[in-house]
């Protein structure tokens, strides 16, 4: 009963901080309000018994991702956005759209699930069960990922070295090529 | 034990708990000024009380009665925020820290910690990890150019660092195979032949300690790596635009926090509780709570001895250190301790 009552506060939560996300017009309460979603949704998994899950939400969620995004808005000094109406097929397609996924979601929830379902704090979240799907049952998958997260890293780092700090044939190559000098910077660190 | 119990047991340690925590923190501030004052040669807090040992009281009043400045242009709302957030995650991430093992009061027992989770570490790690935006947010909110790079400095550095303090304990889970606190801790009990203690410090987990130490002070912002409020450069970084009692809000969350990273480091290097237990009853139950103090009490000492011998690093020294000495250390921490339990697994009996 405990567990329920306060499942259904962290929801409430969640579902406030997702709209004030929508509402705010400044970026930082923007990335704020999408912070208290993470959190929110870890403490459901806490409350359902999925410790681990609850824990990795906060720590790569919350903790990681998000400071990125603040750093991000911090440094490029977004101001407010403006405020338009919007275009009309947004809200023609947008409102209808909300409408059935929500019954669609409603309607699963009520008929689909076949009478199974997880009660508060049931979740089997022990690190040793989570442990032995991703590096025994799922080994192969699981790796795939990491290596296509790798492949997002390596392109990441290609986008972002500017084209003209890649070594370019110097024009005058006759000539013995002479180091320019300039104070010694380590690779990567360049301005 | 029933739920008005467990409430009442809960909220009686809690209040315990932070009560002390807020304590420590009070006097790890006084350790500071007296330590600093004796590598200095000076005298250091003498006038209130005895030693200057009410000092922190002297201070916290000092604080209070102190104007409370709001310059015109910060962003309100999150300038009024961001130091409750560094002290509110400060002051959580002790809840499920282990003191000690189970005591009997009564009819009731219970265990020395707020809460047991089969997760403990990861708690920790996650509270601490959001403590990051209290000083990201102040550095914003205070719309001032030093309030700012020390915030994306402050960010920056938390969040590398971060990396390689979490990879430096992923040894020690493996030696223990549990993410519990306690486990870890229990995990560490007896002696090798007779005398050394079996932490997991003398266990293999030299170079992971060392990675946690290091970086455990880059975490709390502390010298050699405070960077973020690096006084020379940055006028006070982070906090310059505070006063009074937010000011000090950012101060209680330093030491908060440092008191937290020696109790992690107690707990997953040096044994936790453990050590020689004698005398009555009473003494019994006693005694690991006061090795555990006196381990934390080690590293409250060495962060300060530290803080008034080395000078600070560069920021980009910092940086590579971190990712180009640290990481790979730590990695390399991870994949001898794997091979060393896997070989122990395998034959065992052969490596100690």
């Amino acid at each position: 009963m405990f567990h329920l009552i306060l499942f259904l506060c962290f929801g409430a939560i969640c579902v406030a901080g997702a709209i004030n996300l929508l509402v705010q017009s400044h970026p930082i309460n923007s990335a704020l309000s999408l912070i208290v979603v993470m959190a929110s949704l870890a403490a459901e998994y806490l409350l359902l018994g999925a410790e681990f899950v609850a824990a990795v939400q906060v720590i790569v969620y919350a903790g990681a991702i998000m400071v990125l995004f603040v750093i991000t808005i911090m440094l490029l000094n977004a101001g407010k956005e403006e405020r338009t109406q919007g275009s009309r097929i947004a809200t023609l397609v947008g409102v209808p759209g909300v409408a059935i996924g929500g019954l669609l979601v409603a309607w699963t929830l009520l008929h689909g699930s076949n009478g199974e379902k997880v009660a508060i704090g049931a979740l089997p979240g022990d690190p040793k069960d989570i442990a032995r799907l991703l590096f025994h049952d799922f080994l192969l998958p699981f790796e795939v990922t990491s290596v296509l997260i790798l492949i997002a890293i390596m392109g990441a780092v290609v986008l972002a070295s500017r084209p003209e700090a890649i070594a370019r044939p110097h024009p005058h190559s006759s000539a013995p090529a002479v180091e320019e000098p300039g104070e010694l910077v380590a690779p990567g660190k360049e301005r | 034990m029933s739920i008005t119990t467990f409430l009442i047991i809960s909220l009686i340690k809690s209040a315990v708990v932070i009560g002390v925590l807020l304590t420590v923190v009070a006097y790890s501030v006084w350790l500071e000024r007296k330590v600093s004052a004796r590598i200095q040669n000076r005298w250091g807090p003498t006038r209130v009380g005895p030693f200057g040992l009410l000092q922190p009281l002297a201070d916290g009043a000092k604080f209070i009665f102190k104007e409370d400045l709001t310059q015109p242009h910060v962003y309100k709302p999150l300038y009024i925020a961001a130091p409750t957030i560094s002290l509110v995650f400060a002051i959580t991430s002790i809840s499920v820290i282990p003191f000690g093992n189970w005591v009997n009061l009564g009819p009731w027992g219970t265990y020395l910690q707020i809460t047991d989770l089969n997760v403990g570490l990861l708690v920790v790690l996650a509270i601490t990890s959001m403590g990051v935006y209290g000083i990201a947010l102040a550095g914003w909110s205070s719309n001032n150019k030093y309030s700012l790079l020390g915030g994306l400095r402050a960010s920056a550095q938390m969040v590398s660092y971060e990396v390689s303090l979490g990879l430096s304990l992923v040894g020690v889970l493996i030696m223990a195979g549990s993410l519990s606190l306690r486990d870890i801790v229990d995990a560490q009990h007896g002696v090798f032949w007779g005398f050394i203690p079996r932490w997991n410090i003398f266990h293999g987990q030299t170079l992971g300690f060392f990675i946690y130490l290091i970086s455990a002070y880059a975490e709390t912002n502390r010298t050699p790596f405070d960077l973020p409020e690096a006084e020379s450069e940055l006028v006070a970084g982070y906090h310059t635009e505070y006063s009074s009692m937010k000011f000090a809000m950012f101060f209680m969350a330093e030491y908060a926090n440092m008191t937290t990273a020696a109790c992690l480091a107690t707990l997953m290097f040096l044994g936790g509780w453990n050590g020689p237990i004698f005398g009555p009853v009473i003494l019994q139950d006693l005694l690991p709570v006061f090795w555990f103090c006196l381990k934390v009490f080690f590293f409250i000492f060495l962060y300060v001895w530290v803080r008034w011998t080395l000078p600070r690093f560069r920021y980009d020294q910092l940086m590579s250190f971190g990712w180009k000495v640290l990481l790979p250390l730590a990695m390399a921490n991870i994949v001898y301790t794997a091979l060393v339990v896997a070989l122990r697994a395998q034959y065992p009996g052969k490596f100690f």
